[in-house]
C-alpha cells in the first residue's frame, strides 16, 4: 500500500526536526502539572532520540505498521520510557502524553506541507493518526505491564511476609495468621508450617486467627485441611483467636470443629499447649 | 524384587519403607505384616515412612488400611516419619488417615507406644524415670 503518506511523513519528519521537537517540548512541558517529576533536559533528550529513531522507521516506506521489524529500536526506546515512568510513579495519562502531545505539531506541518492537496492532506492524516495511536497505544500497553510486575512483586513479598512461623516454646510453634485466607496463601502457610514442624520437632502449633477478618466455608475448609495436614505429621493443633463473630459464622455455616481444639485467646492456647507437651507444672516452678 | 522387612523389636513390630512404594508392594506388606502380627502376638506396629516421598491415592488407602487392620489385630500402630509433601498431598487427596496414630519420628513413635502398650512396665518405668529425671 504505497501511497503518498509513505513519502510524506519520512519527508515531514526530517524538514521539519527541529521545529517539531521545539513545539513537541512546548505541548509537552504543558502537559505535565508544575513540580512534575521530570527533567526538562531528560525529557529533551529522549524527544530528540525518539523524533530521529521514527524518522529513520519510516524512511523505508512502511509508516503504520509499528510491529515491523524496522520499527524495532522505536519499539525499545518507547518501551523503557514507559517501564521507567511506569516505575517512577507517573499517571498513565502522563506517560501517553509523550506521545498523543506529538499529534499538534505534526499535523500542523502536514497542513502546511499539503497545501492545497485536500485528497493527499486527508490520506497523510490518517496514516499520521494512525501511527500515533498506534505508539500511544503500545507505551500504554508497557506502562500497564511494567505495573502489574510491580504489583505481582508486592504480592509475592506480602505472601512472604504475613506468614511467619515462630517457636514460642520447646516443642510449641505459633502461627499468627493475619488477613484474608485465600487457597495459594493457605498453601503457603501449610508449607511453611510443616516444614518448621520438621526443623523444630514440634509436638504442638497454634494457629491464632485474630487478625483474619473473616471466616467463611472455604477459609475454614484451608484451616481444617492445615490441622490434619500437621497431624498426619505428628503434631497437634490448636486454632486460637476466634472472636465471637466468628464462632457464630462457623455455627452457622455448619462447619465441625469437633476434632479440633480451640481456644479463645493465645494465651489459653499457650497454657494448654504447654500442658500438652508436658511443661505446664516446670513453668509454673520456675516462676 | 524388593520386599520390605518387618524387625521384630521386644513386642513391637518395625516396619521401615525405604524403598518406592509401588501397588504389589503395598499388597505384599499387608499379607506379610498381618501375619506377623498374628503368629508374634505383637502390641504394637511402628510403620516409618520417613524416605517416601511420593504417595498417590491408593497408596494413601494402603496405610490407612494396614494400620486399620493392625488395630483390628489388637496391635497399636503408629505411624511416624511422614514427610510435609505426603501429607499435603494426602489432605488434597481427602485421605486423613482417620484413627491412625502418628508421631514425628521413630523416637517420638516408640515413646508413643509404649506409653500405649500398658503390659510393658519395664520400659514405662524407664521412660517415667528418664521423665522425672529431665524435669528436675
Amino acid at each position: 500500500m504505497s501511497s503518498v503518506s509513505d513519502v510524506a511523513i519520512p519527508h515531514i519528519l526530517k524538514t521539519y526536526q527541529a521545529e517539531l521537537l521545539d513545539e513537541w517540548m512546548r505541548e509537552q512541558m504543558a502537559s505535565f502539572r508544575s513540580g512534575s517529576k521530570i527533567k526538562e533536559a531528560e525529557l529533551r533528550g529522549q524527544s530528540t532520540e525518539f523524533l530521529s529513531l521514527l524518522q529513520q522507521a519510516t524512511q523505508s516506506g512502511n509508516v503504520t505498521d509499528i510491529h515491523a521489524p524496522t520499527f524495532g529500536r522505536v519499539r525499545d526506546l518507547l518501551g523503557d520510557l514507559s517501564r521507567s515512568r511506569g516505575i517512577q510513579g507517573f499517571s498513565p495519562l502522563e506517560t501517553a502524553a509523550f506521545i498523543f502531545s506529538l499529534k499538534r505539531p505534526l499535523f500542523a506541518r502536514i497542513r502546511r506541507e499539503m497545501a492545497g492537496d485536500a485528497d493527499g492532506l486527508a490520506v497523510v492524516t490518517w496514516s499520521a493518526t494512525e501511527l500515533l495511536d498506534k505508539l500511544g497505544l503500545f507505551t500504554t500497553e508497557i506502562y500497564q505491564k511494567s505495573r502489574e510486575q510491580v504489583i505481582a512483586r508486592q504480592q509475592e513479598e506480602l505472601l512472604e511476609l504475613s506468614t511467619p512461623v515462630v517457636k514460642l516454646w520447646d516443642g510449641i510453634l505459633a502461627l499468627p495468621m493475619i488477613g484474608t485466607l485465600d487457597s495459594a496463601r493457605t498453601q503457603v502457610v501449610m508449607e511453611s508450617l510443616l516444614q518448621r514442624i520438621v526443623e523444630t520437632e514440634a509436638e504442638v502449633a497454634i494457629i491464632d486467627i485474630t487478625g483474619v477478618p473473616t471466616v467463611d466455608t472455604l477459609t475454614a475448609q484451608h484451616l481444617l485441611k492445615t490441622v490434619t495436614a500437621a497431624r498426619l505429621m505428628g503434631a497437634d493443633c490448636i486454632i486460637s483467636g476466634i472472636r465471637p463473630q466468628i464462632a457464630q459464622t462457623i455455627v452457622h455455616l455448619g462447619v465441625d470443629l469437633t476434632d479440633v481444639t480451640t481456644k479463645a485467646t493465645l494465651a489459653d492456647a499457650f497454657r494448654k499447649a504447654l500442658e500438652m507437651t508436658g511443661q505446664g507444672p516446670k513453668l509454673r516452678a520456675r516462676s | 524384587m524388593d520386599r520390605i522387612p518387618i524387625l521384630k523389636l521386644r513386642d513391637l513390630l518395625l516396619v521401615s519403607i525405604q524403598v518406592d512404594m509401588h501397588d504389589r508392594l503395598a499388597l505384599q506388606l499387608q499379607d506379610e505384616l498381618t501375619a506377623r502380627i498374628s503368629e508374634t502376638g505383637a502390641r504394637g506396629v511402628l510403620i516409618d515412612i520417613s524416605a517416601l516421598d511420593i504417595v498417590d491415592s491408593f497408596i494413601g488407602r494402603m496405610i490407612a488400611n494396614i494400620a486399620a487392620m493392625a488395630r483390628v489385630l489388637d496391635a497399636e500402630t503408629v505411624v511416624v516419619g511422614m514427610r510435609p509433601a505426603v501429607a499435603i498431598t494426602l489432605v488434597e487427596l481427602g485421605l486423613t488417615l482417620p484413627g491412625v496414630r502418628t508421631a514425628l519420628n521413630v523416637d517420638r513413635g516408640m515413646a508413643l507406644l509404649e506409653a500405649k502398650t500398658s503390659s510393658m512396665p519395664e520400659p514405662t518405668t524407664d521412660l517415667n524415670d528418664a521423665d522425672a529425671s529431665h524435669a528436675d
